[in-house]
């Protein structure tokens, strides 16, 4: 498959995902689109490692492996903070809703004053 | 004596100290005798100097006053026969009207009598100063200082409004023409290099130099001509002098018609062969003075205020000189100069006799016989009238006859002319005398008038001789040839100028036909303003026509007010309440509130919503990429 | 040697005499130490131009190349002996004054000293900034604490105002720096500085407005009659009397030798400028009721006429105005010293509900029209020499702009003359005790009247002084 339909599968998700932090109120549905964006990176990352490696082959390039493995090695950086963004997002997000029963982040304007 | 010339004016600066710093110690007969003595010693010195006085100017250098690149201006003084002239009737004057001041000033406290003796001792330094200088700023120094002081013996009775004010035009209008002198002396360092009189190099001896109408020249002297115009109270700066006469009488006898208003004479008689080389600007001279002369003349003969008609006879006597200025009659001009000193202040000191005999009334209306309650102030006010008047044998007539047959010389018309206001001359003085001394008394009978003391008739005597023998120093040719000493002293002053105007003789015979008709006119109209005031009884008529507008002075005063006052004063408010407060003012503050409300819609931006701020990042994070890629900054 | 005692003295004493608690002993010590401060001044005078004594050179900050560099050269000495004359005057003239925390008062009036001096001493352009902004911080406390009843937005506005110059010159100076040719803030290394035309005009006009605001001159001045205003008087003095010097000084010092081809070339606009703001002041001054703002504006048109002649490039006008710096500075000091008494007696400012001082107080009134007589250059008085000077170095630039800038001299005497006859003459006021001049006062006055005479009547000494510090300034303007 050429490497274009990953790009824009990505492009897409991303589009998603920045459409539904801007939109959304909900402060789970603005995690979940976070991550949606964080996997478009992933997935474009994922499809480039493989690019880079069909092309080292090709062109017989003696270090294949660290060729294929770099974009790898980043999308497991970028899950492991994902897990822990996850994690400390929705302990906040559980604080919040014990303390106000809500989970609508313009309720939380204190920021102006 | 000359090397010590400089006590001439450090006498009164001395006296004027003394006054000023002690005036609330001192008594009244001390300041008497400080403020008249210092005069008397700057007399004294002056004769002793008059008596030395050859043709060359000697200079007396004090110190380097200013020194900056090329230009060196010295502090130093100048002896000559035109300085040490005007030193003897600066001193001369200024001592008997000292004295007379003693009997006036009487009624005043201590502390005034000193601040008035101190301003008139500075006054006699700076018209000493000014008359001394060697070059033209010592003599700017005086010319400004004759103005403040003319300026606080105006104002001398503060206390009155009126007089403050009048005291601030007289400066004002001086002010605009001491601009003149000033520009004009810059132009001569750019022009010569040097302020200097005499000397080779001296801004005269170049001046010689130049070609006839030179324009530096033309422009330099006409700067110099406005100057001279607001010191002398000429066409179109003369309208101080007659409110001048707020002042005390023997200041405007000193100042105001003796001394300080021939400055301007003194100044051109002193530049004469720039004004002879520049001929477009003496025949302005000539024109203005002539003008001034009939102008002031036709307002003098409907004045009822009797120190109004001496103000402006003043101004239209000065019209003469600068008129004889203007036809190159330079002794003529210094020769009337001289006169015109003995006898108006004489008129001055016995209008002022008058005043004080009448319990300071100055409206002649109000007076009338007061020949035989008078005497001696009647009789030298006489010699004064005829004296001013042209009879022949009084020293009015000697000079006035000079500068009309140097008219004659120039034009008849400007002989016809300047005769005319000769006549109006002999008819206003004539009418003030007969409304004054002749006819019953008109006055308030419960205070009769006085005569006054000894300490005022002994100037008036003094004068009176002065003012009748005065004319002696200039015999005409016509009548003994080689008689005229004071031509013959000047000479060396006007030796250039007059190398350069070939003297117009005018033939014996015709001089004695003009002289004969001129004194025939002046003898018929003298009788028919005697005729016709000597029953003068007010009737209370007002003035119409003619005479109203006469009366109101040409309505100059208005005239100047509609069009030069009150547009300034308006002008000055437009910019101080439009341009300044609306304007610039508002601009600037106008600034800061743009500020302050910028802030208070940047803050409307932080509106503490999570989402808003998230907008924003995604805003600018594409703006970045969106510059750097497509823009390529 | 001597020269960072001229800084150090008033600055040292000035941070102490803040912990003093006692009135008298805050007054004394502050006199006192402007007095000695004098003295070494008048001493400094004596010495050789470039002696041991009155340079002084120390790295500051060493990585910008910038040096702690002091020097009294010939433009300096006219600007600090006007320093060194006025704090005393102004302390013995508001000896009578009674100040909350008077103590506060003294310190802050001796660091704005320290800061002037710095400005009128240093020969390094970050260092100049430096005490330009230290004369400005004091005064502004001193304006909003002790001022008038609208100190407060007027002090701000003036701190804004002065500020803004400031920081067009900041960037000025940094600008020069990187293109001076060893990388350096001293004077000498700016005056090599070669810039393109468009540089130089930008940032011979980021000086100039810098330095106008602080003079001030047309059209940057509407801070200053309301500061003269609102501050104590003391502070008005400092303000009209040295430190609007700083502009003008900044001109000679800086603008010129740094950017001599701009100035030549740029004369005719800013001679344009200058003398349409002296038109323009005299023509308010005369319609102003307010005595103190009549003075205030009667100042713009003077300070007017000297950033005038500093503009005609040529050596009557350089020396004219090197002068009139300071006879400026001494004759207003004079006027405020009497429009500070009456308006304390009376409490009146307004010239039309006064009248009839002369009776009530001659000798105060007698000294006032000698120095309001000044103020309007009548000859034998020191503002004659200055302003004959100046405006023959107008007229040799440009004949017809000494004719328009002459008006000028009838407006002064319409507007001085109204209100010496307001204040002073016709009826009384009905104030029934008006007190003539205290001994301290008089004791001012005297002074100053002292001071106009005898350079009035023997300015030979002092145009020499002032000839030494632009002798430099001509030879930089020298193609």
């Amino acid at each position: 498959m050429p490497i274009e339909y990953y790009t824009f599968l990505a492009c897409i998700i991303f589009g998603i995902g920045v459409i539904g932090v801007l939109t959304r109120r909900n402060a789970i549905i603005i995690f979940m689109c976070i991550e949606l964006m964080l996997n478009a990176v992933n997935l474009l990352l994922v499809a480039f490692s493989k690019m880079h490696y069909a092309r080292a082959v090709a062109s017989g390039q003696q270090d294949v492996i660290s060729a294929a493995s770099e974009g790898q090695l980043f999308v497991f950086f970028i899950m492991v903070v994902a897990a822990v963004e996850v994690s400390v997002g929705l302990a906040i997000i559980v604080m919040m809703y014990r303390n106000t029963h809500n989970v609508d982040i313009n309720y939380l304007n204190r920021l102006k004053n | 004596m000359t090397p010590y010339s400089y006590l001439i004016p450090l006498l009164p600066l001395l006296g004027f100290l003394l006054n000023g710093v002690f005036r609330n110690s001192l008594s009244k007969s001390a300041v008497g005798i400080i403020g008249s003595g210092t005069v008397l010693g700057a007399l004294i010195m002056s004769v002793l100097v008059f008596m030395e006085v050859k043709g060359d100017p000697t200079i007396v250098t004090l110190f380097e006053f200013i020194k900056v690149g090329d230009l060196s201006i010295p502090f130093s003084l100048q002896i000559d026969p035109l300085s040490s002239l005007f030193l003897l009737i600066i001193t001369g004057v200024g001592f008997l009207i000292h004295v007379y001041s003693t009997g006036y000033m009487h009624e005043e406290a201590p502390a005034h009598y000193a601040r008035y003796f101190a301003y008139l001792n500075l006054f006699v330094f700076s018209m000493l100063l000014l008359v001394m200088g060697a070059n033209y700023v010592i003599m700017f120094i005086g010319w400004e200082g004759v103005g403040l002081c003319s300026y606080l013996l105006i104002g001398f009775w503060f206390k009155n409004t009126s007089y403050n004010i009048a005291a601030k035009k007289a400066f004002i209008m001086n002010r605009i023409g001491d601009l003149g002198v000033l520009l004009a002396v810059f132009w001569m360092i750019q022009k010569f290099g040097t302020v200097s009189f005499a000397g080779e190099t001296g801004v005269l001896a170049q001046a010689a130099q130049l070609a006839v109408n030179d324009p530096a020249l033309v422009g330099i002297t006409l700067l110099l001509l406005l100057g001279a115009t607001g010191k002398s109270a000429q066409i179109p700066l003369y309208t101080w002098l007659p409110d001048a006469m707020a002042g005390p009488t023997p200041v405007s006898a000193l100042i105001h018609a003796a001394t300080m208003v021939t400055a301007g004479i003194y100044m051109i008689a002193r530049s004469n062969i720039m004004f002879t080389l520049a001929q477009t600007t003496s025949g302005v001279v000539a024109i203005i003075g002539l003008a001034t002369a009939i102008l002031a003349a036709t307002i003098a003969l409907r004045q009822n205020d009797i120190k109004k008609v001496l103000a402006y006879s003043t101004v239209s006597q000065l019209g003469f000189m600068f008129l004889a200025l203007g036809v190159g009659s330079y002794v003529g001009a210094v020769f009337h100069v001289m006169t015109h000193a003995f006898f108006k202040a004489l008129l001055f000191l016995g209008a002022g006799s008058v005043i004080h005999g009448m319990h300071h009334e100055q409206d002649m209306r109000k007076y009338g016989g007061l020949k035989k309650m008078m005497p001696v102030t009647h009789f030298t006010m006489l010699i004064g009238c005829l004296a001013i008047a042209g009879i022949p044998g009084f020293s009015g007539f000697f000079s006035k006859d000079e500068i009309l047959m140097g008219a004659f010389a120039k034009s008849p018309v400007l002989y016809a002319l300047a005769l005319g206001a000769a006549l109006m001359t002999a008819f206003y003085m004539f009418r003030l005398y007969a409304m004054t001394f002749m006819g019953k008394y008109r006055g308030d009978e419960s205070h009769p008038p006085h005569e006054s003391p000894a300490s005022m008739t002994f100037p008036l005597i003094v004068l009176a001789i002065l003012a009748f023998a005065g004319g002696y120093l200039g015999i005409p040719a016509l009548f003994a040839p080689n008689a005229h000493w004071l031509e013959h002293f000047l000479e060396p002053v006007f030796a250039k100028s007059m190398a350069i105007t070939e003297a117009h003789a005018i033939e014996h015979s015709t001089e004695w036909v003009l002289m004969g008709v001129s004194t025939a006119l002046i003898v018929g109209i003298i009788f028919f303003a005697i005729n016709k005031y000597k029953k003068y009884s007010d009737n209370g008529v007002a003035e119409s026509g003619l005479g109203k507008v006469l009366a109101n002075k040409w309505y100059v005063d208005e005239l100047y007010d509609a069009i030069v006052v009150k547009p300034i004063l308006g002008i000055g408010n437009f910019f101080k309440n439009i341009i300044e407060k609306a304007g610039i003012d508002k601009g600037v503050n106008g600034v800061g509130k743009g500020v302050l409300y910028l802030s208070r819609q940047f803050r409307l931006i932080q509106s503490g919503n999570v989402g808003n701020y998230v907008l924003m990042m995604v805003v600018a994070i594409v703006g970045f990429i969106w510059m750097v890629y497509y823009l390529k900054l | 040697m001597l020269v960072v005692l001229f800084i150090l003295i008033p600055l040292l004493a000035g941070l102490g005499i803040f912990f003093t608690r006692n009135e008298g002993q805050a007054k004394v010590a502050s006199l006192g130490i402007s007095l000695v401060l004098l003295a070494l001044v008048l001493y400094a005078m004596y010495q050789p131009a470039g002696s041991e004594l009155t340079t002084y050179s120390r790295i500051w900050l060493g990585s910008l190349n910038s040096h702690f560099s002091f020097q009294l050269d010939g433009l300096g000495k006219i600007t600090t002996l006007l320093t060194a004359v006025s704090f005393p005057l102004i302390f013995i003239a508001t000896w009578d004054n009674h100040y909350k925390d008077a103590s506060h008062y003294y310190a802050l009036m001796l660091l704005t000293q320290a800061g002037l001096m710095g400005v009128f001493l240093s020969t390094d352009a970050l260092l100049f900034y430096f005490f330009w902004e230290l004369a400005l911080i004091p005064t502004y406390f001193l304006v909003s604490k002790w001022g008038g009843e609208r100190r407060i937005p007027v002090a701000f506005k003036f701190f804004i105002y002065t500020f803004t110059g400031s920081l067009l010159m900041l960037i000025g100076i940094i600008y020069l720096y990187y293109k001076t040719p060893d990388l350096s803030f001293a004077w000498e290394s700016y005056k090599q500085v070669q810039l393109t035309f468009t540089e130089q005009t930008w940032f011979f006009w980021f000086f100039f407005v810098a330095f106008a605001i602080k003079m001030p001159i047309f059209p940057f001045h509407t801070w200053q009659p309301d500061t003269y205003e609102q501050s104590p008087t003391g502070t008005t003095m400092v303000l009209s009397g040295v430190m609007v010097k700083m502009g003008l000084f900044g001109v000679a010092r800086w603008l010129l030798p740094v950017f001599p081809d701009m100035a030549a070339k740029m004369a005719t606009p800013v001679l344009i400028l200058c003398i349409v703001g002296m038109l323009y002041a005299s023509l308010i001054a005369m319609r102003q009721d307010s005595i103190k703002r009549l003075i205030a504006y009667s100042s713009i048109a003077h300070i007017g006429l000297m950033c005038a002649a500093f503009f005609v490039n040529n050596p009557y006008g350089y020396d004219g105005a090197i002068l009139q710096l300071f006879n400026h500075g001494v004759n207003i000091i004079g006027l405020w010293i009497v429009v500070d008494i009456i308006e304390r007696q009376t409490g009146i400012r307004n010239m039309n509900e006064l009248g009839g001082l002369a009776q009530k107080a001659p000798w105060m009134a007698a000294l006032f029209v000698v120095v309001a007589l000044a103020n309007i250059a009548l000859p034998l008085t020191n503002a004659f020499v200055g302003e004959f000077l100046m405006f023959n170095g107008l007229f040799e630039y440009n004949p017809w702009f000494a004719v328009l800038a002459g008006i000028s001299i009838i407006l002064a005497a319409v507007y001085t003359l109204g209100m010496i006859q307001k204040v002073f003459y016709g009826a009384e006021i009905s104030q029934a005790a008006f007190k003539d001049l205290s001994k301290a006062e008089g004791l001012a006055m005297l002074t100053i009247i002292a001071l106009i005479l005898i350079v009035g009547v023997y300015p030979g000494p002092m145009i020499k002084l002032g000839q030494q510090g632009m002798e430099a300034v001509q030879m930089a303007m020298m193609p």
